[in-house]
């Protein structure tokens, strides 16, 4: 199939022995980890700034310019790997690290070299905890090879790894939450500056990238930023995992290059809705980012200035697929339960508004509201939006306000009394864990 | 503050859960730093973190019990009571709704004869609705311990269920040990 030519990080998913280091080397891993130790760090920042590569977690900002942010005379400088893969609707880091512990790891000691570090923490989420088990099985091996501990590959470098559990907490995919709650405290992020490449883990220099963006830089040390760049487009290169959930014939972890027309990944990747569904809309990049219509959808490229261009985000990848039959206030609900639930109760526009989003919304659906709780939505939104120390209350605000502007007629038809008693209602009245 | 600060009871981690512990203090670069993988080795082998292991864990990394407390109420998964034998968490999140996961919910609602958020009167199982499991395109899905189970079914569930009233081993879908 024609899709197999873009499995760079995918090539081994689904195959019940890649998790070893044995078949890993056999298939040539851990030889760019020994081609970047004889090149020597500026070389892999350069190549990795060449080839373009973006921060898979969402927010898209070029790694190798993150890196180069680090203080050239730093002492002690650290590297996490955020796997705290938490944003709805994104599974793909989760494959990784299930089916190519080693490609992860491996790409996290290149990425720690680069930037100088001599720990490096991937933190995984609690939820994980049979890939907890799984990354710290490679982990063991790689010390046990040499790849990790003192003098890495008689280079002379040194690098430790810890794998870090998460317990529970959305809010550590913010890398400086993710931060605090290695340093044993609440994973409530800091403001910025100083960002955490100045000023980070103890007060050092900290680079924190996500799962998928460092799976990628073996492939680029290995084989160029050039070859890199085969796929995708000028300013978002390469090829990036896309996590899809929802009434698709094939849901899951599929790779593409960046670039491709969504209507060809849902006709020909994902082979279009399951039998008896139909297309009401798309969210693309997790459950953050503005949600759009099925028309919308179908004119979009899967890059982050084509999503950009139509009011939404690439972000995680992490793409849901609403069909026909959904109640759209039902699933704002549910997303709203979900940053209420997940504040982190630091901001008082986040903590009161995720609050009052949640509870307008259930209002509605209970059958009580009014046409003024519609434009009391908009304006709680509106004392939330860009007034935090991290995204999550923006998180919140861009898909219930394209919910509500999208979907309108769907808000209106409960303020005006009508669908009310369907076998959900017990849901609406009561909704909460 | 309705929680006794101190229940009478003495705690101390013993054995393979003591040299893990000091492995810990070993690897991470600070006391406070081995917060998180402390509460798990105690959770894990006691099934919550009682007043007595708090108030042992701070004396042992030299921080207020505080600072202990700060992290145990503040993540989800940490227990600081004892739990049910099984606590099913259900994915209620987004795509698993759209899935069905409410269907799921109230099919174990049903069958355990508690509603949501409770545990039965045996102790055995607790049913609770939790968000984001990471198993979207999987869904809907529910958390056992350190597995999931995905692809549920009223059917599923109800195989599930047989297999842990019974106490037979336990076949979630993320045990690649089944695999190997």
């Amino acid at each position: 199939m024609s899709h197999e030519q873009y499995k760079i990080l995918s090539k081994r998913f689904g195959r019940r022995d890649a998790h070893k280091l044995a078949v890993y080397e056999a298939e040539g891993g851990y030889a760019a980890l020994r081609k970047a130790l004889q090149q020597g760090r500026e070389k892999v920042i350069e190549e990795v700034k060449e080839a373009g590569l973006r921060g898979r977690g969402g927010a898209g900002f070029p790694t190798g310019v993150k890196w180069g942010f680090v203080p050239k005379d730093a002492e002690t400088v650290y590297f996490m790997v955020n796997a705290d893969e938490s944003e709805p609707g994104t599974f793909k880091d989760r494959f990784l690290m299930d089916y190519d512990p080693h490609l992860v790891l491996e790409g996290s000691i290149i990425s720690s070299y680069a930037v100088r570090a001599s720990l490096c923490v991937i933190y995984i989420r609690g939820e994980f905890g049979w890939l907890i088990d799984r990354m710290q099985a490679a982990v063991d091996e790689a010390y046990a090879k040499g790849y990790l501990g003192k003098d890495i590959l008689g280079s002379g470098y040194d690098l430790q790894v810890i794998v870090h559990k998460g317990a529970g907490a959305y809010i550590c995919g913010e890398e400086t939450g993710l931060i605090n709650s290695v340093t044993g405290r609440k994973g409530q992020p800091s403001i910025k500056p100083p960002f955490p490449a100045v000023q980070g883990f103890l007060d050092k220099p900290t680079v924190v990238n996500n799962v998928e963006s460092v799976a990628a830089v073996p492939h680029i040390v290995t084989n160029g930023a050039a070859e890199y760049r085969k796929f995708g487009t000028e300013k978002s290169a390469g090829t990036k995992l896309f996590s899809v959930s929802g009434p698709v014939r094939n849901p899951g972890v599929h790779e593409i290059p960046l670039g491709l027309p969504f209507k060809e990944f849902f006709h020909d990747w994902l082979g279009g809705m399951a039998d008896g569904e139909k297309l009401k809309a798309v969210i693309v990049g997790g459950s953050s980012v503005p949600v759009l219509t099925a028309d919308e959808a179908m004119g979009i490229d899967l890059d982050y200035e084509s999503c950009g261009a139509a009011g939404t985000m690439l972000g995680s990848g992490g793409m849901i697929i609403i069909p026909e039959r959904c109640d759209m206030v039902e699933l704002i609900q549910v997303l709203m339960h979900f940053y209420w639930d997940e504040s982190c109760g630091q901001c008082t526009p986040c903590r009161e508004g995720t609050g009052w989003l949640h509870k307008l919304v259930r209002k509605l659906r209970r059958g009580e509201g009014t046409a003024e709780d519609l434009a009391l939505i908009e304006k709680v939104c509106e004392g939330m939006a860009g007034l935090t120390i991290c995204p999550l209350s923006d998180a919140a605000v861009m898909p219930m306000r394209s919910f509500l502007q999208k979907f309108r007629s769907e808000f209106e038809a409960l303020v005006a009394g009508e669908d009310q008693d369907g076998p959900q209602t017990r849901w609406a009245r009561e909704y909460r864990s | 503050m309705s929680t006794p600060l101190n229940d009478g009871k003495t705690f101390a981690l013993e054995g393979e859960d003591r040299t893990r512990f000091d492995a810990l203090l070993a690897q991470y670069p600070t006391k406070r730093s081995a917060v998180m993988p402390a509460l798990w080795i105690i959770q894990d082998r006691h099934g919550h973190v009682s007043d007595a292991a708090v108030t042992w864990l701070a004396g042992e990394l030299e921080l207020s019990e505080a600072k202990i407390r700060e992290v145990l109420s503040f993540y989800f998964m940490y227990r600081e009571t004892p739990q049910a034998e099984h606590v099913l968490q259900v994915c209620h999140n987004i795509s698993c709704h759209i899935m069905g996961a409410r269907t799921v919910l109230t099919h174990l609602e049903k069958k355990l004869g508690v509603r949501l958020g409770e545990t039965t009167a045996d102790g055995k199982f607790a049913l609770e609705g939790v968000e984001c499991l990471g198993a979207c395109g999987m869904g809907p899905c529910m958390q056992v311990g350190k597995h999931l189970y995905e692809h549920l079914t009223p059917e599923k569930c109800d195989a599930v269920l047989e297999s842990m009233r019974k106490g037979e081993p336990l076949r979630p879908d993320t045990d690649r040990e089944l695999e190997a």
